[in-house]
């Protein structure tokens, strides 16, 4: 089968080969300590370790392109304020 | 089909407990008379729906009004019903076969994305229903989010993907691509009409012995019949409208209606009286269920959730 | 329902899961392989980084179509959910009027949406059609093809004629499972019309109109049939929405990068927007 039109770069396989890590870690976080570790948190309604991955992920996205947009094309910036962001996510939400 | 005949018993029930509740209606009447006198409600009720309903009928009566009618007259007087009424319009979408292919390309695909969506779905949603697991809930939303995302977004990928298995201008192609969003919207639906079986029927029938697959086909499938009934009617509908992904992955032997009455749209020279006819064919489907499906469309457009 | 752990359910979701990931999740990689490189055709690449999503996001165009995308799904909101509620307390409880009522106003939500189009561009032409015709002869210069003003309202009278009726069900559904009880308690406390609105009905429509706002504003959002057959994205720009600008970009200009950034900017609101409807609905279920 010819895979040419798909594309793939190293970096954009790179980022697709970080999103399934993460997804088979949190697989596997799920299977050690089964439950997600639920509570609520500053939204005001009961979230998971899923809901807070997926939150930090869409958000990291809209970071991007918010730096994008407002700042400037060097994105490394946009990737430290995400992974504040993130760290963020999982400690309040 | 089995849907049809259950929705026809069902209403042939409804009718036959009129008579019996006629007391109850009386008695109904009574109050509302009084309800009316006291003026607290309008005697104009029916007026707000009536009105609704005519604002809703008029543009579909114009269509069927003018696939009656010749282009001649179409183009030349302005009449509010057909003076000279003529099949011709029809006759001319069952006769030439660049238009009545149509209708059988859309037919054939449409037909095989609802067997798939439905028969895939249904073990999918009971697993929703009855089982927690790994991941479930994330699962769950995925789904929605392919049912959600935009077809303009798909178009061109999907155009590519099938375009590397050779599949452009097949049935199967198309009928794979409404999978995209019939799929889980057959997930949901019948997940919801799921949840509202008790789970002690499945135990009790597991404590008589029932495998899996015999519960399933004898006694669940039966219970929940009318909620496959929907779901086949939303997939079968919301295939049927599609046009974008449609349009994008055919050309000329899969073709579906939407597409070439699109194209006659776009193209000088119209023929107007055919365009309609087309129109109110594709109209025919829908209109010819819909009294089976009335109780459940707020159900299924809701994705199961009412 | 208490639903029992069992991870072999895996294996029922498991042809969902390869059906649903071969139709989504490869054209996503591809979308997302495309927005970051530049291709003159031939399945040639470039490398392009961050470039397209710049442009993207520093295009008029790209903003306009989302500015008029916002004020179209606003609008028909606005007009729309009203509508529908009071169109849904109008409603016979019983009788004939159930069904007959129930089967018309559900008409326009069956048909397929690109003859929705035609049905409108049919019917508010000036030359033949009864919306237009009866228009120019009270007098009113409509023509919903040159003027933009005439071709927003047309398709948005289009858009209140196809989904109201959504909302209305929707609302009715929710209306006919309040108890009579509930209403004849009001009736002896001499509850106005407007208290049993705000006290009975409205809280019990809670769940269905948040339901109906958010399928609306998702549906809304990616209108592309019938606006595309109604005016074609015209007069000019000026009901060129979203779906419309990104399948000319895509099919007509076949510009895979900017088409595939766009994509992706689009899809991300999409996703936004599902999990404020997933949590909605999860939370009103947790809440019975």
């Amino acid at each position: 089968m010819n895979l040419t039109w798909m594309a793939w770069t190293l970096p954009t396989a790179i980022f697709f080969i970080t999103i399934l890590v993460l997804l088979c870690g949190m697989a596997i976080w799920e299977y050690a300590s089964p439950g997600g570790n639920p509570r609520v948190g500053v939204l005001r309604f009961e979230t998971t370790r899923g809901d807070r991955l997926f939150l930090s992920l869409l958000g990291s996205a809209f970071i991007h392109l918010a730096w994008l947009g407002l700042v400037g094309p060097n994105l490394w910036w946009a990737l430290a304020l995400s992974v504040v962001y993130a760290i963020g996510v999982f400690r309040y939400v | 089909m089995a849907r049809l005949e259950e929705s026809t018993a069902d209403g042939r029930t409804l009718m036959r407990q009129t008579p019996a509740s006629a007391e109850a209606q009386i008695a109904n009447a009574t109050l509302a008379r009084k309800m009316r006198r006291r003026g607290e409600e309008s005697r104009f009720w029916w007026l707000v729906p009536t009105i609704y309903i005519i604002f809703l009928m008029l543009p579909i009566y114009w269509l069927v009004n003018m696939s009656f009618k010749t282009n001649q007259e179409i183009l030349g007087a302005f009449s509010l019903w057909p003076r000279n009424p003529t099949i011709a319009n029809y006759m001319v979408i069952f006769t030439d076969p660049s238009w009545y292919k149509g209708y059988i390309n859309s037919i054939i695909y449409v037909v095989m994305n609802t067997v798939i969506s439905v028969a895939v779905a249904l073990p999918a949603a009971y697993a929703f229903s009855r089982y927690r697991f790994l991941g479930d809930k994330h699962l769950f939303f995925w789904l929605l989010t392919n049912r959600m995302a935009p077809p303009a977004v798909f178009a061109l990928p999907f155009f590519q993907l099938y375009s590397a298995f050779g599949l452009i201008d097949t049935h199967i192609a198309v009928a794979l691509a409404h999978c995209l969003f019939n799929v889980p919207l057959a997930v949901w639906i019948l997940e919801g009409f799921m949840s509202g079986v008790p789970k002690e029927i499945d135990e009790t029938a597991y404590i008589d012995g029932y495998s899996f697959p015999r519960f399933f086909l004898r006694i669940f499938m039966p219970l929940i019949a009318s909620g496959v009934g929907v779901a086949c009617f939303f997939c079968f509908m919301f295939s049927w409208v599609e046009l974008l992904i449609a349009r994008t992955l055919t050309t000329t032997a899969a073709k579906p209606i939407a597409a070439i009455m699109t194209r006659t749209v776009s193209a000088s020279g119209l023929d107007w009286g055919v365009l309609a006819a087309a129109g109110v064919l594709t109209i025919l489907p829908g209109a010819l269920v819909i009294w089976f499906v009335r109780n459940y469309i707020a159900k299924g457009f809701a994705l199961g959730r009412v | 329902m208490e639903r029992t752990w069992n991870n072999k359910a895996w294996f029922m979701v498991l042809p969902v899961l390869l059906l649903v990931a071969f139709s989504a999740i490869i054209p996503l990689m591809t979308v997302v392989n495309y927005s970051v490189q530049d291709t003159f055709g031939n399945n040639v690449f470039f490398w392009a980084g961050s470039e397209w999503f710049e442009e993207i996001l520093h295009s008029d165009r790209f903003w306009e179509a989302m500015a008029r995308n916002l004020a179209f799904s606003a609008i028909i909101l606005i007009i729309e959910i009203p509508l529908g509620i009071f169109i849904a307390l109008n409603m016979p409880k019983k009788g004939w009027g159930v069904p007959v009522c129930l089967v018309l106003m559900a008409l326009p939500l069956l048909i397929p949406w690109n003859v929705v189009g035609t049905i409108w561009q049919v019917f508010g032409r000036v030359d033949i059609g009864l919306l237009g015709y009866t228009l120019r002869a009270l007098g009113f210069n409509y023509n919903y093809v040159n003027d933009p003003f005439d071709a927003w309202i047309t398709v948005i009278v289009m858009d209140v004629w196809h989904w109201t009726s959504l909302v209305v069900l929707l609302c009715y559904a929710g209306l006919v499972s309040i108890p009579d009880a509930y209403y004849q308690a009001a009736k002896i406390d001499g509850a106005s019309r407007w208290a049993i609105f705000r006290y009975i009905q409205l809280p019990k429509m809670n769940r269905v109109l948040l339901i109906a706002v958010l399928l609306r504003f998702m549906d809304s959002f990616m209108i592309y049939t019938e606006p595309f057959v109604v005016t074609g994205g015209g007069p000019g720009n000026t009901t060129t929405f979203l779906s419309i600008d990104l399948v000319k970009l895509a099919i007509g200009e076949f510009n895979l990068g900017e088409a595939a950034a766009m994509s992706i900017v689009y899809f991300l609101i999409i996703m936004l927007l599902s999990w404020v409807f997933y949590t909605v609905m999860t939370a009103y279920d947790a809440e019975q």
